[in-house]
Order: C-alpha cells, then structure tokens, then sequence
C-alpha cells in the first residue's frame, strides 16, 4: 500500500511528472539497452570486427 | 464374400452355427476353416501387411530418393545443375556472428590484385570499405591512385582527376562488348551481388574457385573453356586463377589457395551484404524486445481476465413479497 501510494504520488499524480516519466525512462532505457546488447554482442564476435583490428593499421599509418 | 464368411465362423461358434447351411450351399467354392486360412483373412494381418509394405516403400524412398520399382527419365544429365557444393563452416554463419573483418581485408587485397583485371564491383564505393576493412586514409591513398574522368569542365569538356571517397570502384572494361572480347565471348558478371545472386552463395564460390580439376574422360571441353565441376554444365569461361602464393598478405597469413579463396569469398560475402553485422545486431534487439512484450501482455492479460473467469454468477429469485 505504502509503495503503490508513493509511486502514485510521485509519478501519476500530475500528468506533466507523468508524461516525462515516460520520456526519460524510454531515453535512458534506450541507451542502457543498447550499450547492454552492443557490449554481449562485441564479447560474442571478439577479434573479428573492425574494432578489433582498427589499431593495427591506424598505429601504422601515423608512423 | 469368402473373408467375412471365414471371419465369421471363426469369430463366433453360434454364428458357425447359424451359418452351416450356406456354408453347405457353397461348399465348392468355400474353402474349410482352419487356423491358418483364419490367420490370412483376419484384419490384423491385412492392417499389418499394410503397414509393412507402406513403410518399406517410405523408407527405400528416404533412402534412395525415388520410389522403387519406377524408373525415373530425365531429359537433362545431374552434370547440367552443377555439382552441389559442400557447406562450409564460416565465421559468420551463426545467428549472431559478424564478418570475420581481418578476412574481408585480405579479401579485398585477393580481389583488387587478381578478380579485379576481370570482374567489376559496381555497387562498392571507396567510402563503403571505410570502418570496415582500412581506414580513412588508406582508402583516400589508394582512391587517388585511381585516374577518374569527370567534368564537364567551364569549357565542356571532360577531365581527368585522382579518385575520391565518393566514387565507386572501377571497372576492368569500359562496357560489356569489350569485356567479351577480352574473354572468348564470356562475359565476368558484376561481382557486387555475387553472392546472392548464385545458389549456394558462399560455399558456392569457395567451391567454384578452389573446384578446378581436370576434365573426367569423355567429357569433352572446347579450346579456352575450362573444366569446373560446380559450375552448372561444367565448362566454365573463367580459368583457375587462384594459385598458391599468388598474394602476399601483410599480416603475414599463409597465401594458399584455399585461403584466398575464404578471404575473397567473405569479401565478396560482404559486398552483397554489407548490412550483415548491423542487421544481426539490430535482430536480437528487436527478438528480446518483442518476447519481453509478450510475456508481460500474456501477463497483463491474464491479470485483467482472472476475476472475469474466476466469478460465479448466482440467480437469486425475486421473491414474491405480496404474499
Ligand atoms: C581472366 C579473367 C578473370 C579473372 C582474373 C577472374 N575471373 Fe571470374 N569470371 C571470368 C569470366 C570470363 C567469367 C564468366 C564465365 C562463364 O560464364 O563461363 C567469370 C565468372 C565468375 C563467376 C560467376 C560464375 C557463375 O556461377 O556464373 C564468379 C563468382 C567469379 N568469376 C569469381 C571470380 C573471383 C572471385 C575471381 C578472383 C579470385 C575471379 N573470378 C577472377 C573471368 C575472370
């Protein structure tokens, strides 16, 4: 009760705070869940993309 | 007739009974009722036999690949389809797997030393190896080595410049006439979409190019044709051009035949797709996202649902008051 009370109370109660509830929880989710997935599949395909092997050739072409 | 009387009269005695007059009556044609005519016309045998001869049928048909006993015509020979060829584990084969990027490199060194006197690639642009398989000023260097005509200049006319990042790679042959002339009539296809424009796609190609033998006897190649066994029909324009230690890869791999074959194959791979890595990320994405919403709408619905299908409706009588 206690809970449902303080999440009415700071998130539904005034349809602005709700409204940018939703816009920053999308925002926010949406980076987390991208940086989440990209940094599985970058372990998962280890050593075999450009980001892998990038400093091999541009340590090269400074030299 | 026969079956169902035996069947009767072994099935049941007072039936046997009842039935001894017809029985009499066809005595020439009916056969006497033993255990074994009782065994041939019971239904279990029939159903089993049946079954029997179905499942051998099925399983030659599984095994062999035509039904037995029915021989097959075909007005072309297996040869014309080309032989299938074998599948090979790629790095990039598995749901989420990307390209292997250091073979697309190698790859693309393979095609621009030896498909590329041949073989356009039309729908690559210098830019697009950019991030992919060099950097920003390796692809500039090798662009402007390239002589590009442009124009037409203030005076109209057209003129020469170095390449750069935007233009696309050049072609071998400046229009399809000059590239038959060049090879006995053949014409070498655009190698962009190469790969999803053959069946079997990359193991074909791998195929193709490591598959050079010479002609089995009796198969008769003409002059500047070229005996491959993959290629559908067998005689193919292209000569084997892979040959071990053609190239000379700087991250010092191994120049075999097979190697380059991989290497440019897997660039070729990813000229047809260069979407691929993107594409497979953006799937599990999109299949985490999804099953995530479906577990929590299955959730949601039998939420909503539970008092609904969990009530008990009573009917409570009016009861008459007047009285
Ligand atoms: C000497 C010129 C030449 C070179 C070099 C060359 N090709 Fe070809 N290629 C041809 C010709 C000609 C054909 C058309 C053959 C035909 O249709 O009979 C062809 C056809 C092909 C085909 C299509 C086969 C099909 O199924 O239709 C592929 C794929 C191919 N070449 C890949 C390559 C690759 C990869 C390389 C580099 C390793 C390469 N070629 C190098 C001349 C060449």
């Amino acid at each position: 009760m206690a809970f449902s009370t303080t999440l009415y109370n700071t998130f539904f109660r005034r349809n602005s705070v709700f409204v940018s509830t939703i816009f920053v929880g999308a925002f926010t989710f949406g980076i987390g869940f991208d940086t989440a997935v990209t940094s599985f599949y970058d372990k998962w395909n280890k050593g075999k993309q450009w980001k892998d092997i990038r400093h091999k050739y541009v340590e090269a072409a400074e030299e | 007739m026969l079956s169902r009387q035996a069947l009767r009269k072994a099935a049941s005695p007072l039936l046997r009974q009842k039935s001894i007059p017809l029985a009499v009556r066809n005595a020439s044609t009916s056969s006497s009722s033993t255990a074994f005519q009782s065994f041939l016309n019971s239904r279990l045998t029939l159903a089993s036999v049946s079954l029997l001869t179905a499942g051998s049928v099925a399983w030659y048909t599984h095994l062999y690949g035509s039904l037995p006993f029915l021989a097959e015509v075909h007005a072309s020979h297996a040869s014309d389809e080309g032989l299938h060829p074998p599948k090979y584990p790629w790095p990039q084969d598995g749901l989420l797997d990307t390209f292997d990027h250091a073979s697309i490199r190698r790859g693309y060194q393979v095609y621009r030393e030896v498909c590329a006197a041949c073989h356009s690639l039309d729908r690559i642009a210098w830019r697009n190896l950019v991030g992919v398989s060099h950097t920003v000023d390796e692809i500039k260097a090798m662009a402007e080595e390239i002589e590009y005509t442009d124009g037409p200049n203030d005076e109209g006319e057209m003129f020469q410049r170095p390449g750069k990042l935007a233009d696309y790679m050049p072609a071998p042959y400046p229009n399809e006439e000059a590239a038959r002339a060049g090879n006995a009539g053949a014409l070498p296809p655009d190698l962009s979409l190469i790969v999803k424009a053959r069946h079997g796609g990359a193991d074909y190609i791998f195929s193709l190019l490591t598959g050079y033998v010479d002609p089995p006897a009796g198969v008769e190649i003409r002059d500047g044709m070229n005996y491959n066994p993959f290629f559908p029909g067998g005689a193919i324009g292209m000569a084997r051009v892979l040959f071990d230690g053609l190239v000379e890869y700087e991250d010092g791999t191994p120049a075999t035949t097979s190697q380059m074959a991989k290497d440019v194959v897997t660039f070729l791979h990813w000229a047809a797709e260069p979407e691929h890595d993107e594409r497979k990320k953006s799937g599990l994405k999109a299949v985490i996202l999804l099953s995530a919403m479906t577990v929590i709408s299955l959730y949601v619905k039998r939420f909503k649902w539970t008092p609904i299908k969990n009530r008990k409706i009573f009917y409570d009588p009016p009861v008459d008051k007047t009285h």
